[in-house]
């Protein structure tokens, strides 16, 4: 270890210094475990902001806030079954597009891209990732939109149309909009994910695969793949959460209508998205308080994705690299 | 017979093998390809509308052509300032007890909440940091809005901040800790220092990340057409302007939305490919 660090002059400086203090080191561990508990304090925090501000809903509604499909701020009925139809099925299309598409791109960045190319496709992966939410909505409205509407909903009627899940006026604003830009922007998460689990698997297990005469494809499948399979359910779990949560570029492009829609080409609404539009509109105390519980409900179920996602993930890490000083 | 055979097979798994190679490489040309087609329309449609005037002049009422974004590019940049007062000293300094301090088992726990927290939607924020700032003061203000992006940068930076900790070697702490250096000033004067520019890098990218953040402005800092000239009122951000022309029926707003959305892109990444150049070799700050 490199010990000739500090130069000769600083130890004679250092060893006339007054004996080292107790108090300094208690304060300074004290006042650094109060901020690393701020992350515990702050998911209290969260959780109760939401419960309270949901109360007055939460009594009159009941469970039946999750079931009733009626959201009417005049008279005062409210329903978030529209919401979290659209929030799962609007997650559900983007994790059918883009958990192929991103756990391939890790394989081939962990397993067959030549060196030379895996360090900028992983540049550009992560600058992707750092495209905030409304420009994607930008793009979505002005490029996508008018793109789905004049040449792939019309294709997807001609060909699916005998499917209930193509049927219907074309607006362009829709579900299946929304699944897309949604898969856009969980790509990067899957991608990163997935790739930081691939590495973790031991070249050993590769090395088994090789010696039994395996091809590079049988390798990545038997020995990598099935070997990573809980990882990876972990990434995609991931994905899922930051899909549900995924707000600015969805209320762009969905359509807002809370209405449940058997055609994915038709608007739907979103648990996010609705919170987006209308919390500066909530007027009354009992719509405001419909809307924290629709935050609480869109919270509760990120916080179990989260949780699921990170336990998976944790079994493949192993242990972390150890503290510094004992 | 058996011979041939048993080496068409091993043919079509080689084939089979390249196959694959090739579906693997289009999909990640699919993954980075909205990244591409993201930047073009953003280049071909907002370097027209991005002018000296845009950068200097507040927005122009409907139906006047023309105007610029001035106070929401300010209102973003104060807005990350307010949010660095809350996010940087808590997530350096719990940081600091993750790599220092914490046994392994509460480390687990705190790092899990970190990643949880990275987890809620940024919209949970924006109720949060309503219901914290904006309803005891009854007013939308920049603070509401700091306060909400403050907290999503906690989780961010104490990770980094935590990672390149690790990074400095055990032999400096324990050549100071050997001269008699007090520990909390060996982490201070020795070792948060060689780290400083990985930390720093951990910093700019959290504030990378929040700055194009949309959602949890909405209902704290709100937006304002005009100059804000004390935190207690709403402030404008570059986001949320973007959000408002962009759903507006005027073309001369979509023009300016356009705009915006290129000079926000262009800072987020200037940052973040900065930042990559300026620690090639991962957190050369860190000595070895």
């Amino acid at each position: 270890m490199s010990t000739t660090l500090t130069p000769e002059p600083r130890v004679a400086k250092a060893a006339r210094m007054a004996p080292p203090s107790r108090m300094g080191d208690a304060i300074f561990k004290g006042v650094t475990l109060l901020m690393a508990a701020s992350v515990a304090v702050l998911i209290v925090v969260v959780g109760w902001q939401m419960w309270k501000g949901s109360q007055l809903a939460i009594h009159k509604f009941g469970f039946g806030f999750l079931a009733s499909s009626t959201w009417d701020p005049v008279r005062e009925e409210f329903g978030a079954l529209p919401f979290i139809f659209g929030t799962l099925v609007s997650s559900l299309i983007a994790l059918i597009i883009a958990v192929p598409l991103s756990i391939a791109t890790a394989v081939y960045l962990t397993e067959l891209a030549p060196p030379r190319l895996r360090q900028p496709i992983v540049s550009v992966v992560e600058m992707l990732a750092a495209v905030p939410s409304v420009i994607f909505g930008l793009w979505g409205i002005f490029v996508m939109i008018p793109w789905l509407r004049g040449h792939l909903f019309p294709c997807l009627q001609k060909f699916l149309g005998f499917l209930p899940l193509f049927r219907g006026p074309i607006y362009g604003v829709s579900m299946l909009a929304a699944g897309i830009i949604i898969a856009i922007m969980i790509l990067p998460i899957i991608t990163s994910v997935s790739r930081e689990i691939l590495r973790s698997v031991p070249d050993l297990q590769r090395e088994a695969a090789y010696g039994l005469g395996a091809t590079r494809w049988e390798v990545t499948r038997i020995a990598v793949l099935s070997y990573a399979k809980r990882g990876l359910c972990g990434a995609v779990i991931l994905g899922l959460g930051r899909a549900l949560g995924e707000t600015m570029a969805v209320t762009m492009v969905i359509g807002n209508r809370p209405e449940i829609a058997a055609s994915l080409l038709a608007p739907g609404y979103t648990l996010a998205s609705v919170i987006a539009n209308e919390f500066t509109e909530a007027t009354t105390d009992m719509y405001l308080s419909a809307l924290f519980e629709v935050g609480l409900v869109l919270f509760g179920v990120t916080i179990l994705t989260n949780i699921l996602a990170q336990l998976l993930i944790a079994t493949m890490g192993g242990p972390r690299s150890s503290r510094a000083v004992q | 017979m058996t011979m041939q055979t048993s080496h068409a097979y091993h043919q079509w798994r080689k084939l089979k093998s390249l196959i694959m190679s090739a579906v693997s490489f289009l999909c990640a040309v699919l993954v980075i390809a909205p990244l591409g087609l993201v930047l073009f329309y953003l280049i071909q449609a907002g370097a027209g509308a991005v002018d000296w005037k845009f950068f200097t002049q507040l927005p122009k009422p409907v139906g006047e052509v023309g105007g610029g974004m001035a106070n929401a590019i300010v209102g973003t940049l104060v807005l990350l300032g307010l949010a660095s007062l809350i996010g940087v000293p808590i997530g350096v300094l719990g940081g600091v007890y993750l790599s220092e301090y914490g046994s392994e088992k509460i480390n687990w726990w705190i790092r899990f909440g970190a990643d949880i927290l990275n987890g809620v939607p940024s919209i949970v924020w924006g109720i949060v940091a309503y219901a914290l700032v904006v309803i005891p003061m009854r007013s939308f203000s920049a603070y509401a809005g700091g306060v909400a992006l403050g907290f999503m940068m906690i989780p961010l930076i104490m990770r980094t901040t935590e990672e390149v900790l690790l990074l400095v070697p055990n032999g400096h702490r324990e050549a100071a800790l050997a001269l008699g250096i007090s520990r909390w000033k060996v982490i201070v004067r020795i070792v948060m220092k060689t780290a400083f520019k990985g930390i720093t890098t951990g910093v700019l990218l959290a504030a990378a990340r929040i700055a194009g953040e949309t959602a949890p402005l909405l209902f704290t800092a709100f937006g304002n057409r005009f100059w804000t000239h004390n935190l207690k009122n709403p402030i404008a951000a570059l986001p949320l302007q973007i959000f408002t022309y962009a759903i507006s029926p005027y073309d001369d707003w979509h023009r300016q939305a356009w705009a915006g959305a290129l000079v926000l892109i262009l800072m987020v990444l200037a940052i973040n490919v900065g930042v990559r150049v300026l620690t090639r070799g991962r957190f050369s700050g860190v000595g070895r």
